[in-house]
């Protein structure tokens, strides 16, 4: 059956459980016709280096050459090489090119499709970036069409959510996700399993799920590269959820900067509802779901727990005191449960494979794995996916091959501008929860950004600062008020007038801050601040001290002293 | 309907109050004092100020004392070395926050910020003091907001929205930025939804928000949003 016809058919009929898995043979049987598969990776990182064009290209390619019936062309979301870009694969055989332009896009199809022979220096060449990778969340990505939700149900898609409804009790699935021991990937780690059973055992209706997608850390793309590669992941995270939890409804709240990812997850949307697997009795049965799209304006601290609530009503994106948790009392005071898109994306697989599946990956305290976008001074950027428990060094020199131009290595930052810059006798650190918050930085929303030698720590801690101060709500004293007296001390130390007391008032006054604050953003925000002070106390010394700044970049003013003139 | 008690310990003294009571006013309704200054009798809890924050023996975060619903077993403290510490911070940083000088102040001995670094033991503000040049608002036949005297507890928002239920006052942007502003960041005078009720120069604890002309101790009533409310449950 063609998938026109296909689509035409589902399309009318209302689907029942029984149908998604003859769906997914139809499909794979339409999947196996095709000798080859050209993936286009057409994400927000490679469509800037014009991978629209490669793909239009490489439709017209395997249409000159007479190939169309051999080999099939898709448009996928991220691959995963976000430096190369634009990123093609060819299966079978996982063959990836590099920077590919719409004429090496018909020499491809010439060379690899139609007379087998692979284009070998246009392969991508550093097999050690994926090695130590594992893709569990971002499995289907690269590999489906996201906008096509067919794509998704041949690849094991909507499976768990049928065994869900079919087989299982709302305390079944509960039960399996305490086992897995997956924990919130939004930074703060809270165990998924007890929050769903927080929400389970609140007895009010209506019940609400909120999907965090609200990435505002800079130098992050993590979610936002997974909705725009497998949205269908998420929404069925959710209808799990909402399963085990017994919600009403649901909103996925997402950036207004993210338009691709909004799109996608729209018509992703669309298709679900139009084939019974969201809204009314899903699948015939008496489970309801509905989900809806809510769009942030842009501010940081909108990605916070009780700030995101208020956005989705419609106010200001302000966080509110806990307790009431948002489990006893979140959205229009109603039970809500509020979940990062990776914890959810994850879901599906734990119900498909079960807990003890997912346990067994990562390290023993913080199972299943994490996306990082690894960006900064290393010579493979691009967004990464690794089991928990593995080091700095493996990320930055295995996966990333370390800083570009033979510079030395310097720090690292980890979890975004609330973060904590780590030196190099920290590598060896392994990537968890604990880990992590004991070495003063954060898990946070999965940023590792990486600082080589030219770039200067004090430098580095300001411009966080200077993030934060921009992003915070102005609601509480400490981070309002705190983080301003701490930007003002960095701007005096760069005009070269620090004193050596500063370093004594920014202590204080950030662990001032990390105690009083009302929300994460301010009880994170001095991180850089302490861990560069910690780390780099040298640094410190040569701008207030020396009055000097050895590495290159810096918007330190050298005071020029009387006696050099 | 039954309302259950609650026994709690804060500083040392067992107290029991009703279930649903914040860990503030318990400590109110038995004598100890938790000072605070974002926190009004009937308004929302916002727990913005930090000022109220009490440690709980066995957690290692902080509390709003104003927005923690007291627990059985609870044990609070109010009075350790580091909160008395970071009080003294809070109040400093709100001094220095934007241009707050007594002497010249219509809220001169009828401030509590004023009367918080008093009786906090804040004789001097050890950062940097800014001094903004916010315009002050004296458009409005009676009622003027100076705006660099406001310390942004949102009592007269509150105040507006909640108790008389116009919502005319409101927050723009963000972070130090913040700013009270009236209907759409208009002039007070050209206000539609404002009624003239007083109660945000009621309850404003510094001069931000005053009455022309008549002396603050006449105007300021810090019982009007709870006064008002019981009346209406009648």
């Amino acid at each position: 059956m063609s998938s026109k016809r296909l689509n035409f058919c589902w399309g009318v009929k209302k689907l029942k459980p029984a149908d998604i898995i003859h769906l997914a043979e139809t499909e794979l049987d339409a999947h196996r016709s095709y000798k080859y598969r050209i993936n286009v990776c057409c994400s927000s990182g490679c469509i800037p280096f014009g991978a629209l064009k490669v793909l239009k290209a490489f439709e017209e390619a395997v249409k000159e050459f007479g190939v169309q019936k051999e080999c099939k062309v898709a448009r996928t979301g991220c691959i995963g090489t976000c430096s190369v870009g634009p990123a093609v694969m060819v299966e079978p055989g996982d063959y990836l090119y590099q920077s590919v332009t719409p004429e090496k896009a018909r020499q491809i199809v010439r060379d690899h499709v139609v007379l087998g022979l692979p284009v070998k220096e246009m392969l991508y060449g550093n097999k050690a970036y994926f090695e130590k990778q594992h893709r569990l969340v971002m499995k289907n990505a690269g590999k489906i069409d996201p906008y096509r939700i067919e794509d998704y149900i041949a690849a094991g898609g909507y499976s768990a959510l049928v065994k869900c409804l079919l087989r299982m009790s709302p305390k079944e699935v509960i039960d399996e996700v305490w086992l897995s021991g997956l924990r919130g990937r939004g930074g703060a780690g809270f165990k998924t399993g007890q929050k769903w059973t927080f929400v389970a055992r609140a007895h009010r209706s209506p019940k609400y799920i909120v999907a965090n997608l609200d990435e505002g850390d800079p130098g992050v793309f993590a979610n936002r590269t997974l909705a725009e590669a497998d949205p269908h992941a998420i929404i069925e995270g959710m209808l799990i959820a909402a399963y085990a939890t017994e919600a009403n409804k649901g909103y996925i709240y997402i950036r207004a900067e993210y338009p691709l990812a909004v799109e996608t997850l729209k018509k992703a949307l669309d298709r679900a509802r139009a084939m019974n697997l969201v809204g009314q009795n899903i699948l015939e049965t008496n489970f309801s779901f509905d989900i809806e799209l809510r769009l942030g304006a842009g501010a940081f601290v909108a990605g916070e727990e009780t700030a995101i609530l208020a956005s989705v009503e419609g106010n200001r994106a302000n966080p509110r005191p806990r307790p009431p948790y948002p489990a006893a009392s979140g959205l229009w005071k109603s039970p809500t449960l509020i979940d990062n898109v990776e914890t959810l994306a994850n879901i599906p697989q734990i119900i498909s494979h079960g807990g003890l599946w997912f346990s067994k990956i990562g390290s023993p305290t913080c199972t299943g794995t994490k996306c990082f976008s690894l960006t900064g001074k290393v010579k493979n950027p691009g967004l990464i996916e690794i089991p928990m428990g593995i080091t700095l060094r493996e990320v930055i020199f295995d996966i990333g091959g370390g800083p570009p131009d033979n510079k030395k290595f310097k720090a690292v930052l980890v979890g975004g501008p609330s973060g904590g810059c780590l030196p190099e006798t920290m590598l060896d650190l392994p990537i968890d929860y604990e880990s992590l918050t004991k070495a003063g930085a954060i898990m946070g929303s999965g940023g590792i950004v990486v600082i080589d030698e030219d770039s200067c720590m004090v430098d580095t801690a300001k411009f966080f600062i200077d993030f934060c101060v921009d992003e915070s709500c102005g609601k509480c004293t400490p981070c309002r008020v705190g983080l301003h007296k701490i930007q003002e001390t960095y701007t005096r130390i760069m005009d070269g007038e620090g004193k050596p007391e500063d370093l004594d008032f920014l202590r204080s006054i950030s662990s001032y801050i990390q105690d009083a604050s009302l929300c994460g953003l301010g009880q994170t925000a001095p991180n850089p601040v302490l861990t560069t002070l910690r780390y780099f106390g040298k640094e410190y010394n040569e701008h207030i001290v020396d009055k000097k700044c050895v590495a290159g970049k810096c918007s330190f003013k050298h005071q020029v002293k009387e006696d050099e003139l | 309907m039954t309302t259950k008690t609650v026994s709690l310990k804060i500083d040392g003294h067992d107290i029991s109050v009703q279930e649903g009571t914040s860990i503030l006013e318990a400590a109110i309704e038995n004598g100890i004092d938790i000072p605070h200054l974002c926190f009004l009798e009937g308004l929302t809890k916002t727990g913005a100020c930090r000022l109220c924050l009490v440690e709980l023996k066995g957690q290692a975060k902080l509390f709003a004392s104003c927005s923690t619903p007291v627990s059985d077993g609870m044990e609070v403290i109010t009075d350790s070395v580091k909160l008395k510490e970071y009080r003294k911070k809070t109040i400093q940083l709100l001094l220095s926050e934007r241009t707050h000088v007594c002497s010249v102040c219509v809220a001169n001995k009828n401030c509590e910020l004023q009367a918080l670094a008093d009786k906090l033991g804040v004789d001097h503000v050890a950062y940097e003091r800014e001094w903004t040049g916010e315009k002050v608002d004296s458009s409005h036949p009676f009622l003027v907001i100076d705006r660099n005297r406001c310390i942004l507890c949102t009592r007269c928002v509150r105040v507006c929205d909640e108790v008389e239920g116009v919502h005319a006052l409101d927050l723009k942007l963000r972070g130090k930025d913040s700013q009270i502003i009236v209907d759409f960041d208009d002039s007070w005078a050209n206000s539609t939804s404002c009624t003239s009720c007083r109660k945000c120069a009621k309850v404003c604890p510094v001069g931000a928000i005053y009455v022309e002309g008549e002396p603050l101790s006449q105007t300021k009533d810090r019982n009007i949003a709870n006064f008002v409310l019981s009346r209406r449950k009648k």
